[in-house]
């Protein structure tokens, strides 16, 4: 197996401006409850953390390109941010048992 | 012989009894087709049923619109097949993008199961045209992401084209709108139900499968299904599917 490095990344995954999110109407409704006012505009969205074991950077970021776009959000109703989170140059990643 | 419908199982679908004790009523046989067969065996029409396909992860239908079966069924939709996509099986047609528009969560942020009234907004679609005109059609929904989603030049386009089959409508039968109590989940313009272009795809939310028999509560919903299973026998009938009737 040729020697790779592991690229971790975040996807957010958030409602597109204008699509009505119920969740978030919900949570700012609660907020009075806690005493708390002068919060608006709450979108609740979906984040989700994934490693990716590449060649390098740009294999890894198509790959995310790809998932993002086609699996972790909808293109119709969701808009979707990438964050890298950073490399480590093992040829794998293992979890200690 | 009794034309053959698939009913595709996924891990999570609930409602495929229902789906085939209701293409029994209608006069046919149902045949079960798992989410990994990657052919429907000569079945005439396909039934994806209600449920919670893949545990609905991540989105209502996403993960089991990569399956091997609706690789298949994508490819009998292609060739002008009938697909009838029933609640969770419409979240599924959705996502694959075989029917347009989304499904959101419901707008009261609840699952909602009660009985709604629905009216088929077209006379002569594979889907609705047993039903006998606009009259209102009593049927359970049970669903937590039923909202009909699409954009208002969409929208415009759906009518315009005659794609929208179902809306939820008031006891008036006048459409029940976002807010009104008739509409169950904030469905955009009341639409329940909708086809893909060429008409041979459709998409309900609300459940006919188990409104069959007057001993279920209503057998409103069997017209649907008998619309349904005659324009599959129809079409099968009719030879190999390659030309898709324009509307």
């Amino acid at each position: 197996m040729s020697a790779s490095a592991s690229f971790r990344y975040a996807v957010n995954v958030t409602p597109k401006a204008g699509i009505l999110d119920p969740q978030g109407r919900a949570v700012e409704g609660s907020l009075g409850h806690l005493g708390i006012s002068g919060v608006r505009d709450v979108r609740v969205g979906r984040r989700v953390e994934l490693t990716v074991d590449a060649l390098d950077e740009a294999a890894a970021r198509a790959v995310v390109d790809r998932l993002a776009g086609e699996l972790l959000s909808n293109p119709l109703i969701e808009a979707f941010t990438i964050e890298p989170l950073g490399a480590t140059s093992s040829t794998r990643s293992e979890v200690p048992a | 012989m009794s034309v053959r419908i698939g009913v595709v199982l996924f891990p999570g679908s609930n409602r495929d009894i229902d789906a085939r004790n209701a293409i029994e009523v209608a006069g046919a046989e149902p045949v079960m087709l798992w989410h990994e067969d990657a052919d429907l065996s000569g079945v005439a029409g396909v039934l994806l049923p209600g449920g919670f396909a893949y545990g609905d992860y991540l989105r209502a239908g996403v993960i089991a619109r990569f399956s091997p079966v609706m690789r298949a069924v994508s490819a009998f939709a292609a060739e002008g097949g009938l697909v009838f996509g029933i609640c969770n099986g419409f979240q599924v047609l959705a996502e694959a993008g075989l029917v347009p528009g989304a499904l959101l969560r419901n707008r009261s942020v609840r699952f909602v199961s009660r009985e709604v009234s629905v009216v088929a907004e077209r006379p002569d679609s594979p889907f609705t045209r047993l039903v006998g005109g606009r009259r209102p059609l009593r049927l359970p929904v049970a669903h937590g992401e039923g909202c009909y989603y699409a954009d208002e030049p969409t929208l415009d386009a759906l009518e315009r084209d005659g794609q929208v089959l179902f809306r939820y409508v008031r006891p008036d039968g006048e459409v029940a709108v976002p807010g009104d109590p008739g509409n169950p989940n904030g469905s955009l313009r009341g639409i329940a139900g909708v086809a893909n272009a060429t008409g041979n795809v459709a998409g309900l939310m609300p459940h006919p499968e188990t409104a069959v028999e007057a001993i279920l509560g209503s057998d409103d919903g069997l017209a649907i299904i008998r619309s349904f299973v005659e324009g599959a026998a129809e079409r099968s009938r009719s030879g190999p599917l390659v030309e898709v009737g324009g509307r």
